[in-house]
């Protein structure tokens, strides 16, 4: 079985947001880049399935100047990745409809029996990345899997969707297909820092063409974005200060005032 | 282009979801502003039945035995030629796995731009304008289409779902699928074993996120939801870790809870968690980042590390 991960970085959410001058994006000046979670998710998911049927694992990611996609590569090999690739060369990350363009071109020149990626990502505004490629390549898609199980001797995989409630739809889906993981079987496993610094020196990162998407801005999802602004958190909270027991004996007085908690322990 | 907003209905178990009604109900608002028509359209095998309830001028049944339940692939192929045929100004699909399923499949598929995440959709001269929450409700992007029509994936409880008195039933057309794909086939719906605690009926939740930092400092939090009378519930990550069962995660994936009391500790407030608890009565957040999204949809915060308020709280109530 040939499995394919496809992965991107986004900003770092740990650190404030800023919006730029123009009003319609993010100041990226400062920006530091994370993988995105569900992206590590799909990986560690595919390093279970690998281990299980056997084949596989090849990690692709944008080509992305503006972040350290080197890095993030080095990190899916310390993993247990067995081969990597850096899709196109973007000045930026692009929008969800060119990477999706990038990825299946890549696609295109790869074997592939199940492609996973994240279910979605904390930008993209025009859509998820999964169901696009999907779509591109004319392969089956499935969002929001939160379990996957290989099964018809490796003909078909058995998924499945997660519904409000804790409710779950099965799937079986015929490969190859595109899948959206929501979350793994165990937690992305840990990559030691001096494994992935000594692998960016040393392993090999394939350059995969991605097509004529990768010039830069351009935007191939046909939003326009009017403007982007930091929304004014706390406008609907009136704010506690004080210390810790100030804060307390606040929090305590606006349950009793409703009834709640005043010496009505159940 | 048709001045059409097209609502794609989702059912399961034989009932339309209350996000389905949620969407009618702004495109009836959207119809009315635009000169068109709300249009509902139900894929189905021997569902029109649910049609007659829904609050649409006109809605339109997509009858196969493929449609019986729903399938990513079946879904996207009965919908591209009627998307295609029908050219709507909007489409408005729920942002939930099958929607995200559906809304990225036909962009793709019609190269009709897709605006995500969705928590409002207006119409003026220009046309379809879109608020979209991105890095998980810490930007508002607002955002419209380049050729003046498109797709919307809105969040769950962005819009009263009210709908069903919209004023008589829609007008009914049956067709057949134009398309199927069988390559995706539905096998069945696993419920949650029933959880020890019902978190939807309980009226005081102590709700925690990833700032309670480890699992034994769950201890605290369930002393503080003793202290209340109330029930410890969680967001995702927590659930995730296997801290607590997912039958006390609140939020899209979970349950949508509307307690006299919830609050948020440690919760720093991502779009799919607001969307399960934000009809609370009464919102406390405690969270130690003062730009965490939870303090926009809470009545009461403090910026501090719920480990040293929580215990102080307790004392406070006599627990």
């Amino acid at each position: 079985m040939e499995y394919v991960v496809l992965l991107k970085q986004v900003p770092d959410l740990a650190e404030d947001l800023a919006i730029d001058g123009d009003g319609t994006g993010i100041d990226r000046e400062w920006l530091s880049f994370v993988a995105s979670e569900w992206d590590e998710y799909a990986l560690e998911e595919a390093l279970h399935l690998r281990d299980a049927t056997g084949g596989s694992v090849t990690c692709l990611a944008l080509g992305v100047e503006s972040g350290d996609v080197s890095e993030l590569l080095a990190t899916c090999l310390a993993r247990g990745a067995d081969r990597v690739g850096k899709v196109g060369s973007f000045e930026h990350g692009p929008d969800s409809h060119a990477a999706a363009a990038a990825f299946a071109e890549a696609l295109r020149g790869i074997p592939h029996d199940l492609v996973l990626t994240g279910v979605q990502a904390i930008d993209d505004l025009d859509g998820q990345v999964g169901p696009l490629v999907a779509t591109r390549l004319d392969l089956p898609h499935v969002s929001v899997v939160t379990h996957i199980a290989v099964a018809d001797g490796g003909g078909a995989v058995t998924v499945h969707q997660e519904y409000a409630g804790g409710v779950v739809g099965e799937f079986e889906v015929m490969l190859p297909a595109v899948l959206g993981v929501q979350t793994s079987r165990e937690a992305p496993r840990y990559a030691p820092v001096s494994r992935v610094r000594q692998l960016m020196k040393t392993a090999t990162i394939e350059a995969l063409d991605g097509g004529g998407g990768g010039g830069g801005g351009g935007s191939g999802s046909g939003l326009v974005i009017e403007s982007m602004a930091v929304p004014t958190v706390g406008r609907a909270a009136e704010m506690i200060t004080g210390n810790p027991a100030a804060i307390a004996d606040r929090i305590a007085a606006i349950l009793a005032e409703r009834g709640i908690g005043s010496g009505a322990a159940r | 282009m048709s001045a059409e907003i097209l609502v794609l209905v989702e059912h399961r178990d034989g009932a339309v979801l209350d996000t389905t009604h949620e969407l009618l109900g702004r495109a009836r608002t959207l119809a009315a502003a635009s000169g068109g028509e709300a249009v509902a359209v139900l894929l189905g095998s021997g569902a029109a039945g649910l049609a007659a309830g829904l609050g649409a001028a006109r809605a339109i049944v997509v009858d196969d035995p493929g449609l019986e339940s729903f399938s990513p692939s079946a879904y996207q192929a009965a919908l591209v030629p009627l998307v295609r045929e029908r050219q709507p100004v909007i489409v408005l699909i729920s942002n939930s796995g099958p929607g995200m399923d559906v809304a990225a499949g036909l962009s793709a598929a019609l190269d009709l731009p897709l605006a995500a995440y969705a928590t409002d959709v207006t119409m003026d001269a220009q046309g379809p304008l879109v608020s979209s929450q991105l890095y998980a409700g810490k930007i508002e992007a607002k955002v419209r289409f380049s050729g003046g029509r498109g797709i919307v994936t809105v969040i769950a409880g962005s819009f009263s779902g009210d709908s069903t008195a919209a004023g008589g039933s829609p007008a009914v057309e049956v067709v057949g699928a134009a398309a199927t794909d069988e390559r995706i086939r539905f096998v069945g719906l696993i419920r949650p074993a029933a959880g020890d605690v019902d978190i939807t009926r309980e009226s005081v939740l102590v709700s925690v996120g990833r700032g309670i930092g480890e699992q034994d400092n769950l201890e605290l939090v369930e002393a503080l939801a003793a202290a209340l009378g109330g029930a410890v519930s969680s967001s995702r990550p927590i659930a995730d870790l296997g801290w607590l069962p997912r039958t006390r995660q609140v939020g899209k994936s979970g349950l949508k809870v509307k307690p006299k009391a919830y609050l948020a500790l440690g919760i720093s407030g991502a779009p799919e968690h607001l969307e399960g608890m934000r009809g609370a009565e009464l919102i406390i957040a405690v969270n130690s980042d003062p730009r965490a999204p939870i303090f926009s949809v809470a009545h009461y915060g403090a910026v501090a590390d719920l480990l040293d308020v929580v215990p102080a709280l307790t004392a406070r109530l006599g627990g």
